[in-house]
């Protein structure tokens, strides 16, 4: 099975800061494996994924996205890889409010021209995502503010599927939701995953998700951090 | 895509970004305005006196016969004989001459004397000549033709008396011989406006109980003896004059200033206008550099806005560098908010002018005499709206560059 994301030892300290250290040893996700990662808030885990994302360098160590070692990239191209590779959805506030539902989805396609041409034809790629999420009809060229946060969730997960790029990554997705909108949205996110055969990374504190996915990880099992009061 | 996303998100803060761009806005039609006024008021200085080639004077400085004469600012030191009058009149160069005769003011206004000759004459604003709006021209001994100022402050209408003072802030009046107003001019925006105008054997016909500037006592001509007597100028104050061909100014500006019989100085008006206006061009330069500082201050107001704006942008930021935007897209997007802020400031600040200009234009002509052109806009314009723009943009570096600096620390993480 390909490998979609592989961090070996790696190595990361916050610079300046009160001494924060996380270190990987070894963390894998294959193609089209969900993984839940469990976490209490403030534990290194958005640390982790901005490793991940490649908005910072690890100190040593590599971190391959479908083969690449992003660590060897240059910033600019760095961003550049992530938008064509990871599709990324927030805990809320996921969408530009003052832009069309259409323009929120096909934005990360403006950074990433291979996705963009992957997207094929861009609106109505976000119009079949958006009936796929169960948006109502014609919500593309809704104004993003104008939509309810569970709403907004499931434009988030159309633009992170956009362009199908290899890897999900979801924090905390469905915080800011109920029950009930937290179950029906995981059933479309899981839907979409299986049908583009999409990896996915998810980080949570809520145990409760666990089933649902191939896999299960705290993030203590794969990861030292060390915190030492300065 | 990007550009229709800043746009969109301008308007997202329509309040606080219609407020900063109306500020710019302001601030560039009152830059344009105060060069508007500026060239203006410069244009309307310099058409103060046109069509006369020379100025006579008693010898003193350039600057100060034309403010004596001119603008009927300060005193004469010396007048012209009669006699050296007559010969620079007779000269074959010369095509015309306008005796002016100064120093008695009636209430705040100075009169002069002259001939009908100045009516003639005397030009202003490239060429255009005095008018009557109301009476006529004097005709009589003691008639005498008041400017649009004078009329319009004291009241004054065809048909009024009037009586001269001796000097000028004085208490001493020729009260034996009242004038009466036989025409008022039209408003011209030059120092006419505030001149009483009286003839040559006027001035001489006030003055003939008066021996070394004071009334001989008890003395008293009647009007209908002074009627009878002879009039004839003893000095003039100044004289205008017109040369037969523009070539021949020089060599008799020569010619008068090397006058054996008495020091004489001939200016050409032109000269001693601009010599003039650099003296008075400092508050000119002044005006400017206060514009200057409040299109400073708006854009430093810009500056401010796109500060504050930051924090509560961050989660956008952040989502766009989730997309895959680099640092540098965003330091863009900042960048190019700024611009269209002050594009569109500066357009409206045009704009704004232009209404101004309109309601303006007549007030301005008619209270002060300064009349401003409305026309597509000058070069000069344009490089200051360029200006403007390109002010803007280099301030919205600064915030610009922090918000570059928290998209790099951030990235897509955004800690509230």
């Amino acid at each position: 099975m390909d490998t979609v994301l592989e961090i070996s030892e790696v190595a990361f300290r916050w610079p300046g800061r009160s001494a924060f250290s996380l270190t990987v040893p070894n963390f894998a996700v294959s193609k089209g494996e969900t993984v839940l990662l469990l976490g209490e808030s403030g534990s290194g885990k958005s640390t982790l994924l901005s490793l991940i994302c490649g908005t910072i360098l690890p100190d040593q160590g590599k971190v391959d996205i479908s083969g690449v070692d992003i660590t060897t990239l240059n910033g600019g191209a760095r961003d550049r890889f992530r938008g064509e590779q990871i599709g990324v959805i927030f805990q809320q506030f996921n969408l530009l409010p003052f832009g069309s539902v259409a323009d929120n989805i096909l934005l990360p396609l403006r950074f990433a021209p291979a996705r963009r041409k992957r997207a094929g034809h861009m609106e109505h790629g976000a119009e079949t995502l958006c009936t796929a999420l169960g948006l109502p009809d014609g919500v593309t060229r809704s104004k993003a503010s104008m939509l309810s946060v569970g709403q907004q969730q499931r434009v988030a997960v159309a633009r992170a599927l956009i362009g199908q790029p290899p890897l999900i990554i979801a924090d905390e997705p469905t915080s800011a939701l109920d029950a009930n909108s937290q179950s029906a949205f995981l059933d479309l996110l899981f839907k979409q995953t299986t049908t583009h055969n999409t990896s996915l990374l998810m980080v949570s504190h809520d145990p409760r998700l666990g089933e649902r996915f191939d896999r299960v990880i705290r993030l203590e099992d794969i990861a030292q951090i060390e915190r030492s009061a300065a | 895509m990007i550009v229709r996303l800043a746009i969109a998100s301008l308007f997202a803060r329509a309040l606080t970004v219609g407020m900063t761009v109306l500020a710019i806005a302001l601030s560039v039609a009152l830059f344009l305005g105060v060069e508007k006024v500026r060239t203006g008021a410069k244009a309307s200085f310099a058409d103060t006196i046109s069509g006369t080639d020379l100025i006579v004077g008693a010898r003193s400085g350039a600057v100060q016969l034309l403010l004596y004469s001119v603008f009927r600012i300060g005193n004469a030191t010396n007048n012209v004989t009669w006699e050296s009058y007559l010969d620079i009149a007779a000269r074959s160069d010369v095509d015309w001459i306008v005796p002016i005769s100064l120093g008695d003011s009636h209430r705040q206004f100075r009169v002069m004397g002259t001939t009908e000759a100045f009516f003639e004459h005397y030009k202003y604003r490239q060429g255009r000549s005095l008018a009557v709006t109301d009476g006529a021209i004097m005709s009589d001994l003691f008639d005498t033709v008041i400017g649009a100022d004078v009329a319009a402050t004291l009241g004054y209408q065809v048909g009024d008396p009037i009586i001269v003072a001796h000097g000028i802030a004085s208490f001493t009046e020729h009260k034996d011989q009242p004038f009466r107003v036989s025409g008022i001019l039209e408003k011209t925006g030059t120092p006419v406006d505030r001149t009483v105008i009286v003839s040559m054997e006027a001035i001489e016909a006030i003055h003939v109980d008066w021996q070394s500037g004071a009334q001989v006592p008890g003395q008293s001509t009647p009007v209908d003896v002074i009627r009878e007597m002879d009039l004839t100028p003893k000095a003039v104050t100044a004289a205008l004059v017109g040369v037969e061909s523009p070539l021949q100014t020089f060599s008799l500006q020569r010619a008068i200033n090397e006058y054996d019989e008495e020091p004489l100085l001939a200016i050409l008006p032109g000269v001693a206008l601009q010599e003039l206006w650099g003296i008075v061009g400092i508050a000119e330069t002044a005006l400017l550099a206060v514009s200057v500082m409040v299109v400073v201050t708006a854009l430093i107001g810009m500056m401010a806005t796109i500060f504050s704006s930051l924090n509560e942008r961050r989660r956008e930021m952040a989502i766009f560098r989730a997309m895959g935007a680099r640092p540098l897209t965003i330091l863009g997007m900042l960048i190019f908010e700024a611009m269209v802020m002050a594009a569109v400031g500066a357009l409206l600040g045009l704009g704004f002018l232009y209404v101004g200009l309109i309601i303006a234009q007549p007030i301005l002509d008619s209270a002060f005499g300064l009349w401003l052109p409305i026309g597509a806009p000058t070069l000069r314009e344009v490089y200051v709206m360029i200006g403007v723009v390109a002010a803007g943009v280099i301030v919205s570096f600064v915030p610009a560059l922090r918000a570059y600096k928290m998209s790099v620390s951030d990235g897509m993480m955004v800690k509230s």
